[in-house]
């Protein structure tokens, strides 16, 4: 990296525009979250007691500083139901990484090995998903798990089951509402890090006599750990926070943080708790993504 | 390749693009069903169609869905622009680390967490909430998309050309506007896409930033499918998905032909 310069009269105008937009729309935002989960909540519009105001002398501040209270965060804590929206949201959010991966490599593997005039096509089949309406995607499945839905009707008319299962409304519809859609994210690393392997390896495995579970396990997964891990966070990271998915497929018991939180704020208008939330859970994704980019810094220095 | 290898990889392709795009197919079938339930297979119709057009809200709300992303696309592509040009061609400058995460920050933010702040930030300035607060929801949103997506094809653009065209007497904004933006044309016309497509299908932030008046099409199809399962829905969700359809097989027949025409 080059040293710091100073920027040209330009380069800044330039510059200003997104940093404006990013510091007025999301960082400033997010202090005030932030100051709103330590304030005091209030049956007020806004209901919250406010804690600065713009006439306030430094000597103002001071003496409202002490009115902070971490009360929200005590309750946080204290309120099991944000202690298992918390550790629920993490156990369905890791179940379903974990799926998603046992799912997706398979498919990956097979794209990756196609014919090579195939790969595009393969490829774009897998990524246009992505490209079309998520909400749509999640309802699709309503119709699918539902007690009267098309999974119970095929299996009773084949004889399988008697009575509908009950799939809608449960954990699992969740994970299976989650692994469905974030496949993508987890096929694209995927294939990205088994395509670039280069096949004379395999070979050579094979040629000195490991057997074909061997060659894999020995050499097309280890080499694919890159793409594993990419896939694992784009997957892992968005499902904790997840709104949609546990409110349409899951039940009422079904908890998960995000929807624990939009709960909070529109049906209890309990800002100050939804704002302690909303910090604790942006705490909670920086501890996987930080222990990330720690394990890539070492990994650099090894290589060294 | 043996031939038993290659057999399981057609099953595993087979398998696999079945349970991605079964859902979606099965949908769309049920669009044209003339019964109301899920299960029953009523005969071919189009009636659940025709009730979209004479239904006033939906089709408000699917204008102001599509104004908001038209709208808020084009904001996010020119400030994600900025930025990537910033990221990519000033070097290190002094506040870089926090400008490079607060502009990457919101992809690894739930929405909830930033629909939040953002109703917060609009409470707090006294702005009324509708179409305005909508399009700042789904700039800020979709912003860190755009910005990345254009700085990788900056990344890959070589700076010495621009700077060779400086050397022949361009101004930086002639050289970056003739020498560097056709370079990354196709990543500019793809983030566009991008935030649109995002834009258009949100309903978290939405939810937050809009108010009475403004409400989009996410919204008014997530409340509908609260209530269940919905033929209109099914109906309306079939065109959206017929339209990302169509758009992507243009896309992939322009580059085909693209690609030909080089050769």
């Amino acid at each position: 990296m080059s040293a710091r310069r100073r920027l040209s009269l330009g380069e800044r105008l330039v510059i200003a525009a997104p940093y404006l937009w990013i510091g007025a729309f999301f960082l400033a935002p997010m202090l005030l979250v932030a100051k709103i989960s330590v304030s005091q909540s209030a049956l007020a519009r806004p209901p919250y007691r406010p804690i600065f105001e713009f006439s306030d002398s430094l000597a103002d501040i001071w003496s409202k500083a002490q009115n902070f209270t971490l009360d929200s965060y005590r309750a946080l804590i204290s309120d099991t139901l944000y202690v298992e929206s918390y550790l629920s949201s993490l156990t369905i959010a890791a179940v379903s990484t974990l799926i998603t991966l046992i799912v997706a490599y398979p498919f990956a593997l097979a794209m990756a090995r196609a014919p090579e005039r195939m790969r595009p096509i393969l490829i774009g089949l897998a990524a246009a998903p992505f490209w079309t309406s998520f909400l749509i995607r999640v309802y699709a499945w309503i119709a699918l798990l539902k007690d009267e839905g098309l999974i119970n009707n095929a299996l009773i008319a084949l004889g399988v089951i008697s009575a509908p299962l009950q799939m809608f409304a449960t954990p699992g519809a969740v994970v299976v509402g989650i692994v469905y859609s974030y496949l993508p994210f987890m096929l694209l690393p995927l294939y990205a890090a088994l395509e670039r392997q280069d096949p004379s390896l395999r070979e050579a495995a094979a040629d000195l006599g490991a057997s074909p579970a061997q060659v894999f396990l020995r050499v097309t997964l280890p080499l694919s750990r890159e793409g594993v891990i990419a896939g694992a966070l784009l997957v892992f990271i968005p499902a904790v926070g997840e709104f949609v998915i546990p409110d349409l497929l899951g039940g009422s018991e079904t908890l998960m943080i995000g929807r624990t939180l939009w709960n909070d704020f529109f049906s209890n208008h309990d800002w100050p708790a939804a704002s302690a939330a909303a910090i604790a859970l942006v705490a909670l994704l920086m501890i996987p993504l930080l222990l990330w980019e720690r394990a890539r810094l070492r990994e650099g220095e090894r290589a060294q | 390749m043996s031939a038993a290898s290659s057999w399981a990889r057609r099953a595993t392709l087979i398998v696999g693009f079945v349970f991605l795009y079964a859902p979606i197919v099965i949908l769309a079938v049920m669009s044209f069903n003339t019964s109301r339930l899920v299960s029953v297979w009523g005969g071919f119709s189009t009636k659940w169609y025709a009730a979209l057009l004479e239904n006033e809200q939906l089709l408000h709300s699917a204008k102001i869905s599509l104004a908001a992303a038209l709208t808020s696309a084009a904001i996010a592509t020119l400030l994600g622009l900025f930025a990537a040009i910033a990221l990519a061609r000033f070097g290190g400058f002094r506040t870089r680390m926090l400008f490079f995460g607060a502009v990457h920050a919101p992809l690894v933010l739930p929405e909830v967490v930033l629909g939040l702040a953002l109703l917060t930030c609009f409470v707090a300035l006294g702005v009324g909430r509708g179409f305005v607060t909508l399009v700042i929801g789904h700039v800020t949103l979709t912003m860190c998309f755009t910005t990345v997506a254009i700085l990788a094809a900056m990344r890959d653009c070589d700076p010495a050309l621009e700077e060779a065209a400086m050397d022949l007497g361009a101004t930086p904004p002639e050289a970056f506007v003739r020498v560097a933006l056709p370079q990354i044309a196709p990543a500019v016309i793809t983030a566009y896409l991008l935030a649109f497509t995002l834009s258009l299908d949100d309903l978290i932030i939405a939810s937050f930033a809009t108010g009475p008046g403004a409400t989009t099409l996410p919204m008014r199809i997530y409340s509908q499918v609260r209530l269940g399962v919905s033929p209109q829905i099914n109906a309306i969700s079939t065109l959206l998905l017929a339209l990302v359809a169509v758009a992507l097989g243009l896309a992939a027949l322009v580059s085909h032909w693209r690609v030909r025409r080089e050769r």
